[in-house]
């Protein structure tokens, strides 16, 4: 059971080739593989060279296989390749396939004991490391052996590909926060693997690492810790979740953040609660939001179904709550720890009846950290829940980015009146009601509880209601504030994030994407350039769809719409909200559970277009 | 001749809320009458009250009572998620929750249990009719084994005991009552307001429409025949010491009394009746609970009680400030702190 070996690859050349090539790595989940990559990933950051890392790992502690994709660029693209010139074979369950899948002219890179077993290649560099030899020699006390075996694959990788090692040292001590003796520890099995590696190996292939200025003043950030860190600045201040992968190191990013918001005493100015179940933790969200806090919670698919009802619930109650959706493989459990943009639709359509909910896409990690907080001022503004589709690519890899921008306003709390406005509301309008809509946009002005106003008190239900909240269940009201609900949407489309555009001088191809597919189709259309075929590009960042994207359609003759999932949701959504002339609007849906690769967008609108 | 005020100089009818649309009779209704009866004569500012409930009869009443307080009719069996939420937001207010047997007892049993676990303070009143009413008499998890009711015939599950499920999850406040004994519902109220925690109160509270046969241990004339109060409920204000000698020495002997010291320095006093029991005591408690429901033994009143542990907020260690109120300078760290996270994940 190997990742499937990947068509579309382009062969390398054997020229010499610096800084612009990807590893795969291949362990067993459990054996600490993660540590050794991270150090390779963050290595190479420090050298200058724009990188990324992808985690393809299974749902399991321990034991089943696991890759990582390393994918160094001297240009900058860092979507993962479908192609890796270079295999760290570490398991010897998958070797022999993870040995098939690569080029001619590829690296493995394995062990004395695997390399016995694997079906052999003649058109392929081997190098074999003598691990068990190795880690006889080291200091390590047997008991961390197996923990820091896979450090020999580091040693060996910046003996081959010169990583130096005083940096991976630096590396080390910064992963382990510091602590000299676990760092030294590990970076004794690299130094060992590394000498053995230049004592014993003729290096046979082309491909080398060499320190650049690609990474000066960026950052290297999951989209998890990007969004938490976002929601600390939001103000956020309610936050209750239940654990699900890939969503629990959101709220562990939370956690680690909120200290820069604790007060001289260490108190806290964010209350985190563990739920008993997604139903607690929506519940919590949307009480807090209710009584006047920021609040938030951070999920995956089976959790999302869960908050369906809240979800329902605070839209027509009109209750501002921000919901993060890491997105992985559904339906039902599903892939668990793999990426997808799958739940588009049953977001935006989350809760029964005629529901619509507000969702922000973000497509990289600098938006993970605006909608990070901006999510606060747009669901306090609407009075409405907020949904952030992120995905696992972004949330739990490590994306190379800008630093962050400081929020650019002040927090906004909305319409809210307090005992004094309220009173001026009244003197104004004569009376006033939760529900009133007096500015016209189908935002009406709420009070929260504490208002000390004797008629600030209201009656919030899920039930039918007239403009005072008061139960009803007159046709006539109920067709007034589904009306003005969706004025309130209406509102929004102009209010939320607007697409990213990009004109490539096309007359005729229009490319619509939205989340994290980004990088991916940027390099696919740079290749496409070079073919001559020019295209344009847009990326939504909000549901609704802003008007643009209906005059982006209609401004070409065929329109591709990239996804990351099987169904073509976004496509089907165009579908919906522009009805009129789009048999052009085609979809380019993959969802097979993996990042998407240039090589698939470039082979698959190649195809289309030829 | 003015109506009687209290001391914030406001009538009792100041204190109610929309007229009921529940059965005439609704042993609901008598029930909202004596939260407002208590909040009028305790002189609760309404504002700083706030009102949550999930979804059934009971769940509707909060419309019913309190009409200057916000008001929440949630979900299904998790009005304690929402409650717990607002209460973290503002943990200023008050909180007075309605649920029903079937609310808490069914989809409600995990957010009940854990809403207890966190001692999130505020009460929790279940009125318990053993029935579902809105979807027209169905057999609800607290009707007696061997019950029988129209719609469903003979009921064969065993109930769940709520004031037991309350006990075991470390509720420090579990009463019982019957919502045709007003007073001993006005003194358990009075007590629960000021509990710093999670104060159940399971009211037995009859459906006339469809539960109240004189055979069903839910209905009226079962309730007023059956009942069997294990004390005399008094609550005495922290300033009522002195009426409080009075009444020990000239109306009972000592060990006829237990009086409970509350958090805020008033009394719970129990009058001894017929029985030995000492709600300070959890293995009583729980010996009670489990000899009324084997026996079907209507006993009433307050079963247990604890000095409170720390609440919800307490463990979150939160700032004084409620979060709700918190300022922009509060809320946002400078631009440093920023700039400072960015420096740290730079290339070094």
């Amino acid at each position: 059971m190997a990742i499937n070996a990947q068509t579309h690859a382009k062969l390398d050349t054997r020229e010499p080739v610096t800084n612009d090539f990807a590893f795969s790595v291949a362990t067993k989940n459990g054996s600490g593989s993660q540590t050794s990559n991270n150090v390779l990933v963050m290595s190479l950051f420090q050298m200058g060279i724009p990188v990324n890392g992808k985690n393809l790992f299974p749902s399991n502690i321990k034991g089943l296989p696991t890759w990582y994709t390393i994918r160094a660029s001297k240009d900058g693209y860092t979507a993962r390749k479908a192609l890796t010139e270079i295999v760290v074979a570490y398991n010897d369950g998958t070797a022999t396939e993870d040995v098939a899948n690569l080029p001619p002219g590829g690296v493995c890179i394995t062990t004395d004991k695997i390399a016995r077993v694997i079906r052999q290649r003649d058109d392929i560099s081997y190098y074999q490391i003598p691990v068990a030899k190795l880690m006889r020699q080291t200091e390590v006390p047997s008991a961390f052996r197996k923990q820091v075996e896979n450090m020999t694959y580091v040693g060996a990788v910046a003996q081959l590909f010169d990583i130096p090692l005083d940096l991976i040292y630096d590396v080390l001590l910064a992963n382990f926060k510091g602590k000299v003796k676990v760092a030294a520890m590990n970076h004794n099995v690299v130094k060992l693997a590394y000498d053995w590696t230049a004592d014993n190996i003729a290096k046979t292939d082309p491909y080398r690492f060499e320190r650049m200025d690609g990474t000066q003043g960026k950052i290297m950030m999951t989209g998890n810790d990007a969004g938490a860190l976002g929601a600390v600045f939001g103000g956020v201040n309610v936050v209750a979740w239940y654990p699900i992968t890939p969503s629990t190191s959101f709220v562990d990013g939370i956690i680690g953040f909120r200290g820069l918001r604790q007060n001289d005493s260490q108190e806290n100015t964010i209350a985190i609660v563990q739920a008993e179940d997604e139903l607690a933790a929506a519940g919590i969200v949307v009480g807090a939001g209710w009584a006047g806090g920021r609040s938030l919670t951070s999920t995956s698919g089976p959790g999302i179904s869960l908050m369906a009802e809240f979800a329902g619930l605070a839209y027509f109650a009109e209750i501002p709550a921000v919901f993060w959706n890491i997105t992985r493989m559904g339906p039902s459990t599903g892939l668990p720890t793999r990426t997808s943009q799958g739940d588009l639709l049953f977001t935006h359509f989350l809760g029964h009846g005629d529901s619509r909910q507000i969702c922000l896409l973000p497509g990289n990690l600098k938006e993970a950290f605006e909608f990070g907080w901006k999510s606060f001022d747009i669901s306090e503004d609407l009075q409405t829940p907020v949904f952030v589709v992120s995905d696992l690519d972004l949330g739990m890899n490590n994306w190379l980015s800008d630093p962050f921008d400081y929020p650019d306003k002040p927090i906004s709390r909305g319409k809210v009146l307090d005992a004094d406005s309220l009173q001026e509301f009244i003197n104004e309008h004569g009376k006033w009601g939760r529900y009133m809509d007096v500015d016209g946009d189908g935002i009406a002005y709420r009070t929260v509880p504490g208002t000390d106003h004797r008629f600030a008190a209201y009656f919030t239900r899920g039930t039918g209601h007239d403009e005072m909240a008061v139960y009803s269940e007159r046709s006539d009201h109920w067709v007034e504030n589904m009306t003005r609900l969706r004025l309130k949407m209406d509102t929004a489309r102009d209010m939320l994030p607007q697409p990213i555009i990009e004109n490539g001088g096309s007359a005729d191809i229009g490319i619509i994407t939205f989340g994290t597919n980004e990088d991916a189709i940027r390099e696919a259309r740079d290749w496409l350039t070079n073919d001559g075929i020019k295209t344009n590009y847009l990326r939504a960042r909000a549901l609704p769809l802003a008007s643009s994207v209906s005059d982006f359609i209609d401004a070409h003759k065929s329109v591709f719409v990239i996804e990351n999932n099987f169904d073509g949701q976004l496509t089907q959504l165009i579908r919906l909200e522009h009805p009129e002339n789009v048999s052009h609007v085609r979809p380019l849906a993959l969802g097979d559970g993996l990042p998407m690769t240039p090589d698939w967008i470039y082979d698959s609108l190649k195809e289309q277009e030829g | 001749m003015p109506p009687r005020t209290n001391h914030l100089g406001l009538a009792r009818n100041e204190y109610k809320g929309r007229p009921s649309t529940l059965c005439p009779g609704c042993g609901h209704d008598s029930i909202s009458n004596q939260l407002i009866s208590m909040a009028y004569e305790l002189g609760l500012e309404q504002h700083k009250i706030i009102k949550m409930s999930g979804i059934g009869c009971s769940s509707k009443t909060p419309a019913y009572f309190l009409g200057g307080s916000h008001g929440f009719n949630a979900l299904h069996g998790r009005m304690p998620s929402v409650a717990t939420g607002a209460l973290l937001a503002n943990k200023e207010l008050s909180c007075i929750a309605v649920s029903g047997d079937g609310d808490t007892g069914s989809i409600g049993m995990g957010q009940f249990k854990h809403v207890i676990r966190r001692n999130v303070p505020f009460v929790y009143i279940i009125e318990n009719n053993g029935v579902y009413g809105l979807t027209k008499g169905q057999f609800s998890a607290t009707a007696d084994e061997g019950q029988f009711l129209k719609y469903y015939g003979t009921n064969h599950m065993p109930p769940i005991d709520l004031a037991l499920e309350a006990v075991i999850a470390g509720c420090t406040f579990v009463a019982r009552s019957f919502s045709g004994d007003a007073k001993q519902v006005q003194a358990l109220l009075r007590a629960a307001v000021r509990h710093p925690g999670t104060s159940v109160l399971d009211i037995i509270s009859p459906c006339v429409t469809f539960n109240n046969a004189a055979t069903s241990t839910k209905s009226y004339p079962y309730g007023k025949d059956h009942e069997i109060p294990l004390h005399e409920i008094q609550i005495l204000a922290p300033d009522y010491v002195e009426e409080r000698d009075e009444i020990t020495i000239e109306d009972y002997d000592e060990g006829d009394i237990i009086d409970v010291e509350m958090h805020d320095g008033s009394f719970i006093r129990l009058k001894k009746l017929d029985n030995d029991h000492d709600p300070r005591n959890r293995r009583m408690a729980m010996e009670v609970l489990e000899r009324s429901m084997r026996e079907q033994i209507f006993s009433t009143g307050l079963l247990y009680y604890e000095e409170p542990r720390p609440t919800l907020a307490d463990t979150e260690e939160l700032v004084d400030t409620p979060l709700a109120l918190l300022n922009e300078t509060e809320l946002r760290p400078p631009k440093e702190a920023l700039d400072s996270v960015m420096q740290s994940l730079m290339v070094g």
